[in-house]
Parts: structure tokens; sequence; C-alpha cells
């Protein structure tokens, strides 16, 4: 791959329906690319989460997917109210996720951490009132 | 590790076929409602079961590659969900047993991944 393939996606903040699209999506143009299964898998389960997580806390955002020949990287933008204490969010089953959520099945408090899991590296740029700006990225060989 | 078709239990524990194809190959089995643990522990070509039936379901089932999602205890798929599991080609069962019955009688099969 001479150049690198970019994706873009609004990931939209009312709609659980659509929900996962946007990953659904990547997961059917790395397939195109002949990206092998288990790096697929990984950058699905990431950006499902992230999806997911804009939806639920920050009235949707963008997802930007950028494949070179050596790795695929995520960016996840939000406007949302930002991450107060990113290490408490960081811990397995820690949600502030409301009854209605966990009742779709969400809000189990893994979205960081099955993000942080699967990828190879992740950081989140995060300022409360402004919004979450994470970064993944998953090395392919 | 199940080395079977989906259509071998569907027959042998009588479910009923919501939608999709049976003649994959089914290799292990996940139990559990919360999206975020499925979407991690969910194996290409695994059987979910759980109670929950909305499009999201959907969403996870297809994006971890499941052979099948079995809905229990007569559990029925919600209708935009039904729609998500035509488009994504997710095959969709359903039983009237319950969770625990379900994986004591997948059970005999072999141990699950």
């Amino acid at each position: 791959m001479a150049e690198n393939v970019v994706f873009h996606f609004d990931v939209d903040g009312e709609d659980f329906s659509s929900a996962g699209g946007a990953s659904v999506t990547v997961k059917k143009k790395l397939r195109q690319l002949g990206i092998a299964p288990e790096y697929i898998r990984r950058v699905a389960i990431a950006m499902y989460e992230g999806e997911i997580n804009m939806v639920i806390h920050a009235n949707g955002g963008s997802a930007d997917v950028i494949v070179s020949d050596d790795e695929i990287k995520i960016v996840l933008t939000d406007t949302g109210p930002g991450i107060p204490d990113v290490s408490l969010a960081m811990q397995e089953g820690y949600s502030t996720a409301r009854d209605n959520i966990r009742s779709l099945g969400f809000g189990a408090g893994m979205g960081l951490p099955n993000m942080k899991k699967y990828t190879d590296t992740m950081e989140i740029d995060t300022e409360l009132g402004r919004g979450t700006t994470i970064t993944m990225t998953v090395k392919i060989a | 590790m199940l080395k079977m078709k989906l259509s071998d239990i569907i027959n042998s524990l009588s479910l009923t076929v919501v939608v999709g194809d049976v003649e994959r190959d089914l290799e292990g089995v996940y139990a559990g409602d919360f999206l975020s643990r499925a979407m991690s522990r969910v194996e290409a070509g695994d059987l979910w079961i759980t109670i929950m039936n909305n499009v999201n379901v959907i969403a996870v089932a297809s994006l971890t590659d499941a052979a099948a999602v079995l809905l229990a205890e007569d559990v029925s798929l919600m209708s935009d969900a039904l729609e998500a599991a035509r488009e994504k080609d997710v095959t969709v069962l359903s039983s009237g047993l319950s969770v625990y019955e379900l994986c004591v009688a997948l059970g005999k099969f072999g141990t699950a991944s």
C-alpha cells in the first residue's frame, strides 16, 4: 500500500440503533484491503467500544481510521463533557452509564478497558467541558 | 472446542430458527448479556446465548463473527433487530429454555472454547 487509506465517520449521538455502524463498515473495508482477521477483530472491538462511549456519554462525535503499511490508527473525537477521572474510568467494571443505558446491555464498565486491551497503544486527551480525543493504534505485520 | 454444524444443535435442542443460515460450523459457546463482555469474549464461530434482543446485539454478533445468537426464554427479537440481522447476515435462533438449561444441554457436545 503506497498511500494511507483513510475512513471518516460521523457518529450520531442520538441514535442507539445505528451505534456500531461505523465499526461494522470499517470491518468490511479492512477485509476488502486484505488485513488479517485477528487485526480486524481488534480494531472492530476497540472502535465499537469507542463509538458506543461517544453515543452514551458525549452526544456523538467523529471517528477516523487511518490504515498505513505497519499500523491501523483509530482517532475518536468528541465535544462531550470530558472524563473527570481517567484512571477510574480505566478500571474494569466502573461505569457511569444510567439505568436506561444498562437495560440495553451497555454499562458493563468494560469500554475503555477493552479499548486498551485490544490495541497496542492508546492515548486519552480529555478536558472537562471541552471533550475527549482517544487515539489508538493496532500494529500490523 | 466444539466441532459441529449449527444445524446439529438446532435439531438436537429443538431450537427455532428466527433468521439466517444454519449450515455454519460451530466452534464454541459464550453466554452473557453485557455487550462489552460479549464483545471481548465471543470468538468467531461461537454460539452466543443471551436474553438481550435489541439491535445492538446484532452489531456485536456481526463484529465478533459469531456463528449465531441464541435467544433464551422465548425472548423474541425486536423488529429493527430482525431487520439488522437480515442485512448483516447474522443467524438468530431461539428457545424456550433458560440460559442455564441451554448450557447444560450443550455440555454434552463437549467443552466450549
